[in-house]
């Protein structure tokens, strides 16, 4: 793509072609390239290659755990109901997703517009997680076409699992509301740009009461399970506390490491505003990071003395507790104090990928790795399951790459207003309208349903 | 505009508190089961490991034939637990001097305060006021959480089947004998009445007074009587609880218990939250422009720092 574009082509960042003409949507998905430029660039990427031998592996495994049933895919232990998809898949990415609600809210409620140019990543980067931690899901359950029963047809209001499963979709839909701005001024629907900048404040704000729930949620579900998680990891009163806080640093670094790889990779769609703050910006999210790294630690250390169990750290347990918290947290923390000072970006960057891999570490200990210490084996996941885990990210890498080589998540979409009437043409269509409107219409029932469910 | 939205967002967290306001009431009011809740005495200073019960179960409930016949003892070279095909099995465990080796028939015990029943988001779970804890197939959605919550790792999984994989665990023959009063299948056919079937009530003092009335033959300790907030299905044994497999570090405290921090702080979260960031808004945006913050691209431009 670089090449192309240092060869003349023009990518796509408003709704015009040059003198007047707008785009055709065929030519936005092609990003301005013909057909043969555009399978041309794909096949000279050697990740692609990379992707298309996952998925041909992976996607018939997926079918296949669909036919045959789980027990084909995992050892289908009754010790350890929960395996890769939901530890690594649910636990792992959705705290690594909280980027959605930070940015939201620092460039919204807090009114930090300097965050501006990385709202729109943190955003998608929080859609993007939460959806497929909800793919992880419907692999992993054992009937997912039920998935909506919560909802609708039996509940178990004291649950912990009742609340993820009404906030993580309720969130979803805010999400997608908040993500759907891009996409509208992409496709050129000004009306529903609008109808989203109206209810922005009140998306953000409902955001971050969810996120906080369900985040911490996911902690206390492991407080179910006082006898199995090791003492180390699990904490009856501080658990979800755990789990919230230790999202923060998470989504803050998933997005520095997501905008570190973009820069390697597709610097061609960053615009001017963009590639000048992304420095800036990465060094005011690593701030929001160590502090919030600071602040895990602290809580973590706190649980321990709490409950009193500093004698744990003699065992083997003790030292892979050790070497979770000094990968994830101690180590990352003082690269990110040493590199802000020193506005050292590469190892401002390195931190926050040893935060992320950290997230996961921790994440899979307690699901996992840890769960069920007191049994004399442990559960080594089936080749299968790791394939399939993989192929979902594999996935997520993918669906992720192709809204940001056409969405404005990196680059502003220019608006010229004198081409203003341009939009009229395009909003005329009135499929389109249709499926916009229906889309709104979906998202304020899901919102009735909630408030006439609970009444 | 944003005192619309304010409102907006009190609506809907309004709303989310009250559907949260019952689960709060419920999980912190303790409950201390049904009186007349029924339960098995499992005296495992009688049990043989004759596995009996193992077969009487199986065809009680109408479970596939057994990998190994249920007259193969080689089975106790290794502790088993339950699966989708066996709701009850026997373990042999190490004695102490001389003795014979001590037996445990382990299967649901049907706790007062059940620590599947509080997880399910479906609510599949049923505690019977005969005392079962018994599972509705037809809502589970097979996300295993109950598995992950019963401290006893007793709920198994049917992975095999795609269709309609569903919990498997012994449901005290509720449909076809407790129902109506009868004893269930393995304790009607235990040759040793090492099962005796009653009245929770009535098996506690039954307990103590074996233990009174031949103390070198038990210890003194009913483990289910109050363990994890008390279970139905309660054991006598010649050793202490945990030579015998038993989970001794557990506590009293129903499973529940562990879970009130985090669903009594929802509340605080859910009517707080939203009046706390709207005020930050407000304080944080004051000197800028008082329009829609993100109408206006360009004199956010300028107004950065
Ligand atoms: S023993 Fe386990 S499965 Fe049985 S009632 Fe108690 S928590 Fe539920
Ligand atoms: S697996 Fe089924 S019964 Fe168990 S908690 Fe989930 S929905 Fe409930
Ligand atoms: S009570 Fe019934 S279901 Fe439970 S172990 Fe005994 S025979 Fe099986």
């Amino acid at each position: 793509m670089k090449k192309l574009i240092a060869s003349g082509t023009q990518s796509v960042d408003s709704l015009q072609k040059s003198h007047g003409r707008n785009w055709t949507l065929m030519e936005k998905l092609f990003l301005g390239l013909t057909l043969p430029q555009y399978v041309g660039q794909a096949l000279r990427n050697p990740l692609n290659w990379i992707f298309a031998i996952i998925f041909a592996v992976g996607i018939p495994i997926i079918l296949g755990r669909f036919f045959f049933g789980l027990s084909w895919v995992t050892h289908s232990s009754n010790d350890y109901p929960w395996g890769l998809f939901l530890g690594f898949g649910l636990f792992g990415m959705v705290p690594l997703s909280s980027s959605g609600f930070l940015l939201g809210t620092s460039c919204v409620v807090f009114g930090r517009h300097d965050l501006e140019p990385m709202e729109r990543l943190g955003l998608l980067n929080g859609l993007l997680g939460y959806f497929f931690a909800v793919v992880y899901l419907l692999i992993d359950l054992g009937q997912p076409w039920r998935l909506p029963f919560p909802m609708v047809v039996s509940f178990g209001p004291a649950a912990v699992l009742f609340l993820v499963a009404w906030h993580v979709s309720t969130y979803l839909s805010v999400q997608i509301a908040e993500v759907s701005t891009s996409f509208f001024e992409w496709i050129g629907f000004p009306i529903g740009i609008r109808a989203i900048r109206k209810i922005t404040l009140g998306l953000t704000v409902s955001g971050i009461i969810l996120s906080t729930l369900h985040q911490g949620a996911l902690g206390a579900l492991f407080t179910y399970a006082p006898g199995k998680v090791h003492p180390l990891w699990y904490s009856s009163s501080y658990q979800w506390i755990h789990f919230f806080v230790s999202s923060i640093p998470g989504g803050l670094c998933m997005v520095i490491t997501v905008s570190t790889i973009a820069s390697k990779t597709m610097s061609w769609r960053f615009d001017k505003r963009f590639k000048e703050s992304l420095d800036r910006i990465t060094i005011s999210l690593a701030k929001g990071a160590s502090m919030g790294l600071a602040t895990y630690l602290t809580i973590k250390l706190m649980s321990i003395a709490h409950d009193n169990k500093w004698a744990y750290f003699a065992t083997g347990w003790g030292e892979w507790y050790l070497v979770e918290i000094f990968i994830g947290v101690i180590l990352p923390m003082f690269m990110l104090a040493y590199a802000i000072h020193h506005k050292n970006m590469a190892i401002i960057r390195f931190g926050a990928l040893l935060v992320v891999i950290g997230i996961f570490l921790n994440r899979l200990n307690v699901a996992l790795i840890t769960f069920n210490w007191k049994l004399p084996y442990r559960e080594i996941p089936h080749w299968r399951e790791f394939i399939v885990t993989l192929t979902v990210y594999a996935l997520y890498i993918v669906v992720y790459r192709f809204i940001l080589y056409r969405l404005p998540i990196l680059y502003e979409w220019r608006v010229e207003k004198e081409f203003a009437p341009a939009y009229v043409t395009e909003t005329e269509s009135t499929p389109l309208r249709l499926a916009v409107a229906y889309a709104a219409e979906t998202e304020s029932t899901a919102l009735e349903n909630s408030d006439t469910a609970t009444s | 505009m944003k005192r619309r939205d304010f409102l907006k967002g009190c609506l809907v967290s309004g709303a989310a508190a009250s559907l949260c306001a019952p689960s709060k009431s419920w999980a912190v009011g303790s409950f201390e089961g049904y009186p007349d809740s029924m339960g098995v005495l499992v005296d495992t200073t009688r049990c043989i490991g004759c596995r009996s019960c193992e077969a009487a179960c199986n065809k009680e409930q109408k479970l596939p034939e057994p990998d190994v016949p249920f007259d193969d003892t080689s089975v106790f070279k290794e502790k088993r637990r339950t699966t989708e095909k066996a709701y009850t099995v026997v373990n042999r465990y190490e004695a102490n001097d001389a003795q014979k080796p001590p037996y445990r028939k382990m299967q649901c015990n049907h706790c007062n305060e059940p620590g599947c029943l509080t997880s399910c988001f479906v609510n599949a779970y049923t505690k019977t006021k005969e005392g079962a804890v018994i599972y509705n197939a037809e809502v589970c959605v097979g996300c295993r959480t109950c598995m992950v919550a019963c401290p006893f790792n007793i709920p198994a999984y049917s992975y095999s089947s795609a269709i309609s994989p569903i919990i498997k665990k012994c449901i005290f023959c509720y449909h076809t004998r407790l129902k109506f009063g009868k004893p269930p299948a393995c304790v009607e056919i235990c040759p040793q009445e090492a099962l005796t079937f009653g009245l929770r009530s009535d098996l506690i003092k039954m307990g103590h007074e074996r233990i009174r009335e031949t103390p070198d033959r038990y210890v003194d300790h009913i483990y289910g009587e109050k363990e994890m907030g008390g279970t139905s299905w309660l054991y006598l044994s010649r050793v202490s609880a945990e030579q015998i497999g038993l989970d001794t570090t557990l506590g009293n405290e129903p499973i529940i218990s562990n879970v009130k921090d985090f669903l009594g702080m929802v509340p605080m979260v859910l009517t707080i939250w939203p009046a706390l960031f709207t005020g930050i808004h407000l304080l944080a945006t004051r000197n800028k422009n008082h329009g829609d913050v993100h109408d206006n691209h360009s004199e956010q431009e300028d107004g950065k720092k």
